[in-house]
């Protein structure tokens, strides 16, 4: 009598690859539109409107203090109950992408907060105006300033990518609980996903350490 | 000529110039000297547009500076500035930083702004440096270069606020040097600063500032060495 479970296999391995393939999509996506909507919520944040910066403040302390997991769960259902269910991958980027905004905008705030009036004074008083300033001598001394940071909140969010799993998007860590039930060998697997994450945040973490050598003066 | 006509300033209660009234003619050094709170940075900056002012006119070649009609990016081009602290842009190299303003701001060519930039900076005798990034060099290398970037924009005046005073003192010399050759030359300046030896030889006039008005204003060497109000003479004392 053959067995309920079948071995991993070299034809799992197009599974595998999809779900590699669905983590760096979803993780990019957050990545890139995170650090977009990151820059501008930290740049208003920065310009120290009150009014708008409690506003903004509440929202992002909401979306940073709430485990991403609940975030997900909670925004999946509640579409769901509203009647207009999303797919898993669209709801899984959506709060993904504003969980990665949250953060973002922190780093960019304290990246603009850290260039001194004094410095965007004195190019003011070369004639720039106002947005000459802020995409010469503001943006570029930022974004310097705050690389590590991005990286590091880039990073996590491959990581926290996994999480997306808890809403059937089929994901890295969802197509490896998949073959695991099926083949009943968590070690293999969990160390096989395990490499996989590695490879693909590696490339990232490498080139942040190529970027900052070069931008080092 | 800047003309500066009865400048009232406050920042809230307090009100740091009272009615300040001046003339600089082209080709002239006029040399502010005061105490701390005297209302004499302050001046410069309500020149500059950078402050406001709450009452009076101050025209550059009879613009008025404060007028709600008035480009003050524009303005601005005239009017050179360097302060107290030099501000370098740490992101770009020494020639980049000269060569950045001409070429956004005055929308010059890549090739014509370094041009530019390149003598301006030879001119402060930073022509060795041109491809070091600022915060490699001393103070008052990145102070030079602060007056050579302005310089870059062609600027008519100066505007030169306590620009030796954030400097280590063997670093003062070579830029005080650097702002002689710039009075030889001709520009029109005027110096905020507490370097007494350096108004006296190289401005026309001094102006000394009390309490945000001026207490004494005459020929260089006259209010340095032969100050009239008590005040100046008071002020003389301490500082020598």
């Amino acid at each position: 009598m053959g067995s309920l479970f079948t071995p991993l296999s070299w034809s799992d391995s197009g599974l595998i690859l999809t779900g590699v393939w669905n983590t760096i999509i979803i993780s990019v996506l957050a990545i890139v539109v995170g650090t977009a909507l990151g820059l501008i919520v930290g740049f208003i944040r920065s310009e120290s409107n009150k009014v708008v910066n409690v506003l903004f403040g509440s929202l992002l302390d909401v979306l940073r203090s709430v485990p991403l997991i609940i975030q997900l769960i909670l925004f999946s259902t509640l579409m769901g109950a509203m009647g207009s269910p999303l797919a898993p991958f669209v709801a899984g980027s959506i709060v993904l992408s504003l969980y990665t905004m949250a953060f973002m905008s922190e780093v960019f705030r304290g990246g603009f907060e850290s260039v001194s009036p004094s410095m965007q004074t004195a190019a003011r008083s070369l004639g720039m105006s106002n947005w000459q300033t802020i995409y010469h001598i503001r943006l570029p001394i930022s974004l310097r300033a705050v690389f590590p940071s991005w990286l590091g909140v880039s990073l996590s969010v491959i990581k926290d990518s996994a999480l997306v799993s808890v809403i059937g998007y089929m994901e890295l860590l969802r197509t490896s609980e998949q073959l695991i039930s099926r083949t009943q060998q968590p070690l293999e697997i969990l160390i096989g996903v395990g490499i996989f994450y590695f490879i693909i945040s590696y490339p990232l973490s490498y080139y942040g350490r190529y970027v900052e050598r070069k931008m080092a003066i | 000529m800047i003309s500066v006509q009865n400048v009232h300033k406050s920042f809230g209660d307090l009100e740091v110039l009272k009615g300040v009234s001046l003339d600089v003619n082209k080709g002239e050094v006029l040399s502010v000297i005061g105490g701390s709170g005297s209302g004499k940075s302050t001046l410069l900056y309500c020149i500059n547009a950078i402050e406001s002012i709450n009452k009076g006119t101050i025209l550059v070649d009879d613009v008025n500076v404060h007028a709600k009609v008035t480009n003050k990016d524009k303005l601005r081009q005239k009017l050179g500035m360097v302060f107290q602290q030099w501000n370098s842009f740490p992101h770009m190299t020494v020639l980049e930083n000269a060569a950045l303003a001409p070429r956004i701001v005055k929308k010059m060519s890549k090739e014509e702004a370094i041009e530019i930039a390149r003598k301006e900076l030879e001119h402060v005798g930073l022509g060795d440096k041109l491809d070091v990034y600022p915060t490699k060099m001393s103070g008052g290398q990145q102070q030079r270069l602060a007056i050579a970037r302005a310089l870059a924009m062609k600027p008519d005046y100066m505007l030169l606020d306590e620009v030796t005073s954030a400097l280590d003192p063997e670093l003062v010399g070579e830029v005080l040097d650097t702002l002689r050759l710039l009075a030889e030359e001709g520009m029109t300046m005027i110096c905020v600063t507490h370097e007494m030896g350096f108004a006296r030889d190289v401005s026309d006039r001094v102006a000394y500032f009390h309490q945000g008005v001026i207490a004494e204003i005459g020929e260089a060497r006259q209010v340095i060495t032969d100050p009239q109000n008590p005040l100046t003479q008071k002020f003389l004392s301490k500082v020598r």
